[in-house]
C-alpha cells in the first residue's frame, strides 16, 4: 500500500453539527491520524467555497483521498464526489462520514457527541487506503415512460410526455380511467363542472396515438434497473373482446344481475354484473364482474342474455387474465388516495344510523348524473331540513391520522354552497377546527360561504346520535359539539350529516412501492427524495411521484405536480445513457469454479453461467450491488467494488480504534 | 386461580351489593378472592385534583400492602379507584420524580412499592383471564330475550384502554351475550359521563347528563341498564325520580351492578346478590327472566 496524502474536511453545518461536537477538537486530533495530511473545518461545506477547498488541496497539496464528515450520504454525498472529480480526484476515492445523523442530531452529550464523531471520522480514514479508482458503467435509456394511476395526476403527466413526443403506457388497475375526479360534481373554489374539465382530457388520453392504454391492469413485478425497468403487468380479463364491443352498453341493459352495488356510486346505486362504469368511461368497454356473473361464478346463467344483446359479439367467457411485459426507462407513479373509513370512528355511527353519508357519498348524492339525479335527499327521498358538515373525521385526529388532509375545508364549503344552491331554505351547519382556506381563492370562497348563510361552529364534532331529548329532536340526527367560540355544548338536530372524511394512503401503497422499489412515509403516503425540493421524486432515480399517492393534494396541486413529475421524467429518458453506481459486484474469473450457487440467488437476475468458461458471470448493467452473491459464495470469490471485505474491515478497525 | 381484592370505599355503603354480588360471583366461578389488609380510600378522582403527590403517595400504600400481600393480581371493583390506582403505577414507572416522592412518602410509614403491581379491573379478569367460555359452562339461567344496556362509564377504558377500546369498550357486551342476553350494543352513550360527583355540587348538570343516558336506554328498549361503577350506578338508578322531576319524565328502569345480573345467571340467589335491596324494584325483571 502505497502512501496516502488524506484530506479532512469537518463541516459544521452551521450549528447542526458545531452545536453539539467540539469541531476544533476533532480536528485537531484529526491532523494527528495516520496518512492524514490536511484536516479542515469549515462553516458549509456543501457551499462553493467549502468545495473549492476540497478542489484545491487536490491540486496544490497533491491530497490523494478525502474524507467530508458531514451529513449523510444520501445528502450530499454526490456534491462532493463532483467536487473532488473536479479536482482531479477519482470520485471514489472519497468517503462521507456522517455526523450529523448519526452523531450530533441523536446524541444529547456534547461529551459523548464529540467522541463519537472521531470514531465516525476514525473508521473513514482507516478505510480511505484501501478505496479503488471507479469508473461509473454508462447504460442506454429506453425513452418510453410508464404512468401508474388513471386519475387526474396520472392523465396530466401522460398527456405532457406525449404531447412531448414520448411513448407513454398508461396502467390503471380500474375498467376506466378518471379516478376520484370523475365522481365530483363541482370543484372548488371555481365550481366548474367537474367531468366538463376532466373528460376532454380523459378522452385525449384514449386517442392520443403515443399513449398505450392499459386500463383494468395491473402491475406484479418491476425488474430491470435504472433507465431500462421491465414492468409485468396483468391484464384481468373483461370478458368481452374489446376491439369488438363499441361501448353501445346494449349488454348492460339486459344482464339479469342488476343488484350489485356500483363502486362508481360508491354503492348508492346498482349495477349489472355486465357493466360499463359511467358513460364517459375511458376505455368505453363493457366489463364483466367474474365474480357476480351467473355463467362465470356458478357456470350458468339459463338465458345468457348479453350474448344475443351484443350485435359485435363481443362477450368471451373464455378469456383469461393475461400477463405482459412493459419496458419504459422511466415510470410515474400517480396511484391516489382512499377515502378514510369512518367505521372506524363509531361515535358518528356511520354504517349504523341513516342519513350519516361520507364526503364521497355526498358528492355523488350532488351530481347530476349521480343515483339521485342530482337531487339533494335524505334516505326517504325527502330533501333536508337542515345539514351538518363535520370536518375533520379521521384527520388531525391522533387516534387515527395525524395529519390535515389538506382538501375537505374547501369540499366542504363546496357542499355548503350546493346545499344552499339546490334548497335555498335548508340551514347548513360547518363543524369545524380551524378553516384552512390556503389557495388561491380560497379564503375568499370561505367568505363567499359566510354571506351565503352558513353556520360555522367552531369545534370537533362529539357524537352523531338518534336519542332525542326534546320533541323537536325526535326522529332527527343529533350531533353532539362543544362550541368552543361560545364556550357551550352544543345538540344540533339536522336530516343528514356529511362525515368530510380524510384521505388516506392506498391499502396496498406499502405492498406497491416495495413492488417499484422506494418507500413510504410513516404516514403511509409514498416517500419523496426531498420534502423541499425534490417532491415529485423517489429515491429510485427513474421512478417519480405525483398526485395524491404521495400526501393528500387537491386538484391544482396534484396537476402541477403531475407537471414537475413529467418534467422529470422527461429530463430522464431524454438522455441517450445514464450513469449506474459502478459499486456492484465483480466475480473473478480464475478464481470461480462455477458451483451456480449465486445464480441462483441473485434476485435481479444479474448474474449468468458463462457455458463455455465454465464460471458465473455479473451483467454489470443489471446487478444492484446488494452483496447478496458476495455473502453467499462459499469460495469468497464475488467482491462488491467499494465494499472489499478490507475496506469493510479497515472501517471496523478503525471505528474500535479509539 | 386467586385474586387480591381492593373493595372500595364505596363497597362498604352505597356501592355494597357491587362487593356482595362480586363475592358471589367469584365464588360461583371457583376463583378466590383475598381482601387487602388494612386498605385505604383510593384518594379517587377529586383528591388528585387537590394535592396530586399526596393522592399518589396514599393510592400507593394500598398497592404496596398488595405487594407485601402476595403475588396475585389486585383486582378492583370501582372504576375510579381502578383508574386512580393504575394510573398510579403509571405515574410511578414514567415520572422519576413521582417515584422518588412517593417512596419517600411510604417509607416514612416503614413501607416499599416499587410501583410494579399488576391492577386488574374485575371485568377484564372475568373476561380475559376466566374467560367467556369457562362463564358459559357454568350459566343456570340464561338471560334470553333480555334487553341489556351495558353502562361501562368513563373511566372504565379512559385513558388508557389497557384492556378495550378507550371510547367503544366491548368486554361488557360480549359478557352479556355469553349470558344469553339480548344486548344493546349500539349503545353509544355507554361511555358517557353519569355527573360523578357533580350530582352533589350541581345537582342540574348531573342529572342533564344522566337524562340523556336514560333516554338513550329507553329508546333503544333496554329492560336494564348493568354499571361497573359505584356511582355510575347510585346516580343512574337512585336520581331517576329527581331526573323526573326536572324533566317530566317517566323513567322506572333497573340498574344493577353487572356482577348482580351475572350472577343471576349464574345461579345465585338474587337476595345473596342484593338484587331484593335496590332502590327501582327488579320484581318485573326477575319475571322476564325465564327461571
Amino acid at each position: 500500500m502505497a502512501e496516502e496524502k488524506i484530506a479532512v474536511y469537518f463541516c459544521h453545518c452551521g450549528t447542526n453539527i458545531a452545536g453539539k461536537v467540539d469541531v476544533e477538537d476533532v480536528v485537531k486530533w484529526a491532523a494527528e491520524q495516520p496518512n492524514v495530511a490536511v484536516a479542515r473545518e469549515y462553516k458549509y461545506m456543501c457551499s462553493d467555497p467549502g468545495q473549492d477547498l476540497i478542489k484545491q488541496d487536490i491540486q496544490e497539496h497533491g491530497v490523494t483521498r478525502v474524507v467530508v464528515a458531514a451529513c449523510s450520504p444520501t445528502m450530499h454525498e454526490p456534491t462532493f464526489r463532483k467536487a473532488a472529480a473536479d479536482g482531479g480526484l477519482n470520485p471514489f476515492l472519497l468517503q462521507m462520514a456522517n455526523v450529523r445523523e448519526h452523531c450530533s442530531w441523536v446524541t444529547e452529550d456534547p461529551v459523548a457527541a464529540t467522541a463519537k464523531a472521531k470514531r465516525i471520522l476514525s473508521a473513514q480514514i482507516h478505510r480511505l487506503p484501501y478505496n479503488e479508482a471507479l469508473n461509473p458503467i454508462e447504460v442506454p435509456v429506453n425513452p418510453d415512460v410508464m404512468v401508474v394511476g388513471g386519475g387526474i395526476a396520472g392523465i396530466e403527466a401522460a398527456l405532457r410526455l406525449a404531447d412531448a413526443g414520448k411513448h407513454v403506457v398508461m396502467v390503471e388497475r380500474d375498467p376506466s380511467i378518471g379516478g376520484h375526479m370523475a365522481m365530483f360534481d363541482k370543484t372548488f373554489p371555481t365550481l366548474d363542472c367537474s367531468a366538463c374539465i376532466l373528460t376532454p382530457k380523459m378522452s385525449a388520453l384514449g386517442k392520443h396515438p403515443n399513449i398505450t392504454l392499459l386500463a383494468y391492469s395491473e402491475v406484479t413485478q418491476v425488474d430491470g434497473y435504472v433507465g431500462n425497468f421491465k414492468v409485468k403487468v396483468t391484464k384481468k380479463a373483461r370478458y368481452v373482446d374489446t376491439d369488438k364491443c363499441t361501448g353501445c352498453a346494449a349488454c348492460t341493459e339486459v344482464c339479469v344481475v342488476r343488484k350489485v352495488p356500483n363502486e362508481f356510486d360508491v354503492g348508492l346505486s346498482n349495477r349489472s354484473a355486465i357493466f360499463i362504469p359511467f358513460p364517459q368511461a375511458v376505455p368505453l368497454r363493457a366489463t364483466i364482474d367474474a365474480t357476480r356473473c351467473l355463467t362465470l361464478s356458478r357456470g350458468k346463467c339459463a338465458k345468457q342474455p348479453c350474448v344475443p344483446a351484443c350485435g359485435p359479439q363481443a362477450i368471451d367467457f373464455t378469456q383469461r387474465d393475461e400477463e405482459v411485459e412493459v419496458e419504459v426507462g422511466a415510470i410515474i407513479m400517480a396511484t391516489g388516495f382512499e377515502l378514510w373509513d369512518p367505521r372506524q370512528e363509531n361515535r358518528y355511527s356511520y354504517g349504523q344510523l341513516d342519513n350519516v353519508i361520507t364526503s364521497l357519498e355526498f358528492e355523488r348524492i350532488s351530481n347530476a348524473s349521480g343515483p339521485t339525479g342530482g337531487h339533494i335527499v335524505c334516505k326517504n327521498g325527502e330533501p333536508p331540513r337542515s345539514v351538518a358538515i363535520l370536518h375533520c373525521v379521521g384527520s388531525r385526529d391522533e387516534n387515527h391520522q395525524e395529519f390535515c388532509s389538506r382538501v375537505c375545508c374547501m369540499y366542504s364549503l363546496k357542499f355548503s354552497h350546493l346545499i344552499k344552491e339546490h334548497l335555498p331554505e335548508t340551514e347548513v351547519y360547518q363543524l369545524y377546527i380551524d378553516m384552512r382556506c390556503f389557495g388561491k381563492g380560497y379564503e375568499e370562497f370561505y367568505k363567499r360561504l359566510m354571506d351565503e348563510g352558513v353556520h360555522f361552529v367552531r369545534g370537533r364534532a362529539a357524537e352523531v346520535s338518534d336519542v332525542a331529548l326534546s320533541p323537536e329532536e325526535k326522529g332527527r340526527l343529533i350531533v353532539k359539539v362543544e362550541d368552543t367560540l361560545l364556550g357551550i355544548v352544543r345538540r344540533i338536530p339536522v336530516d343528514m350529516v356529511i362525515l368530510s372524511a380524510g384521505l388516506a394512503p392506498r391499502h396496498d401503497a406499502k405492498e406497491v412501492a416495495q413492488t417499484f422499489g422506494f418507500g413510504c412515509s410513516a404516514n403511509g403516503f409514498y416517500l419523496e427524495r426531498h420534502p423541499k425540493l425534490e417532491p415529485a421524486s423517489t429515491v429510485t432515480d427513474g421512478i417519480f411521484l405525483a398526485g395524491a399517492c404521495q400526501y393528500p393534494k387537491d386538484i391544482p396541486d396534484a396537476v402541477a405536480q403531475a407537471g414537475a413529475a413529467a418534467a422529470g421524467a422527461l429530463d430522464f429518458v431524454n438522455h441517450p445513457t445514464v450513469k449506474v453506481e459502478p459499486t456492484i459486484s465483480y466475480i473473478d474469473p480464475d478464481k470461480c469454479s462455477g458451483c451456480h450457487i449465486c445464480v441462483g440467488l441473485c434476485p435481479h437476475a444479474a448474474i449468468q453461467y458463462n457455458e463455455e468458461k465454465g464460471v458465473a458471470e455479473v451483467i454489470e448493467a443489471a446487478c444492484k450491488g446488494c452483496g447478496v452473491c458476495v455473502a453467499a459464495c462459499g469460495s469468497n470469490v464475488p467482491q462488491q467494488r467499494g465494499y472489499l471485505d478490507q475496506q469493510i474491515f479497515a472501517e471496523i478497525e478503525g471505528a474500535l480504534a479509539l | 386461580m386467586r385474586y387480591l381484592y381492593y373493595p372500595g370505599c364505596s363497597a362498604e355503603a352505597t356501592g355494597k351489593a357491587y362487593d356482595v354480588s362480586t363475592r358471589a360471583v367469584f365464588a360461583k366461578l371457583g376463583v378466590e378472592l383475598e381482601e387487602l389488609d388494612d386498605w385505604n380510600c383510593c384518594g379517587a378522582t377529586s383528591y388528585f385534583s387537590v394535592r396530586e403527590m399526596e393522592s399518589f403517595a396514599i393510592a400507593a400504600r394500598n398497592l404496596s400492602i398488595a405487594q407485601s400481600q402476595g403475588d396475585d393480581d389486585l383486582c378492583v371493583i370501582c372504576n375510579a379507584c381502578y383508574t386512580t390506582l393504575a394510573k398510579t403505577n403509571r405515574y410511578m414507572n414514567e415520572s422519576p420524580e413521582v417515584f422518588k416522592a412517593v417512596t419517600g412518602a411510604l417509607g416514612a410509614v416503614g413501607r416499599a412499592y416499587d410501583g410494579k403491581k399488576p391492577v386488574r379491573h374485575v371485568m377484564d379478569i372475568l373476561v380475559n383471564d376466566i374467560g367467556l367460555e369457562a362463564i358459559a359452562d357454568k350459566v343456570t339461567r340464561r338471560l334470553t330475550g333480555l334487553r341489556v344496556a351495558p353502562y361501562y362509564g368513563c373511566q372504565f377504558s379512559r385513558p388508557m384502554g389497557t384492556f378495550d377500546d378507550v371510547q367503544f369498550p366491548t368486554t361488557m357486551d360480549r359478557l352479556f351475550e355469553t349470558l344469553g342476553a339480548d344486548v344493546i350494543t349500539e349503545y353509544d352513550a355507554k361511555t358517557d359521563c353519569c355527573g360523578g360527583m357533580m350530582m352533589l355540587t350541581k345537582a342540574e348538570g348531573a342529572l342533564r347528563l344522566c337524562l340523556e343516558l336514560l333516554t338513550a336506554a329507553e329508546q333503544y328498549g333496554a329492560q336494564v341498564i348493568v354499571a361497573a361503577c359505584p356511582l355510575c350506578e347510585m346516580n343512574l338508578e337512585a336520581y331517576q325520580p329527581k331526573v323526573n322531576a326536572m324533566f317530566g319524565t317517566d323513567f322506572n328502569i333497573p340498574v344493577l351492578y353487572f356482577t348482580q345480573l351475572a350472577g343471576l345467571a349464574l345461579g345465585v340467589d338474587p337476595r345473596k346478590l342484593a338484587i331484593d335491596r335496590q332502590v327501582i324494584s327488579c320484581d318485573g325483571l326477575l319475571a322476564a327472566i325465564p327461571a
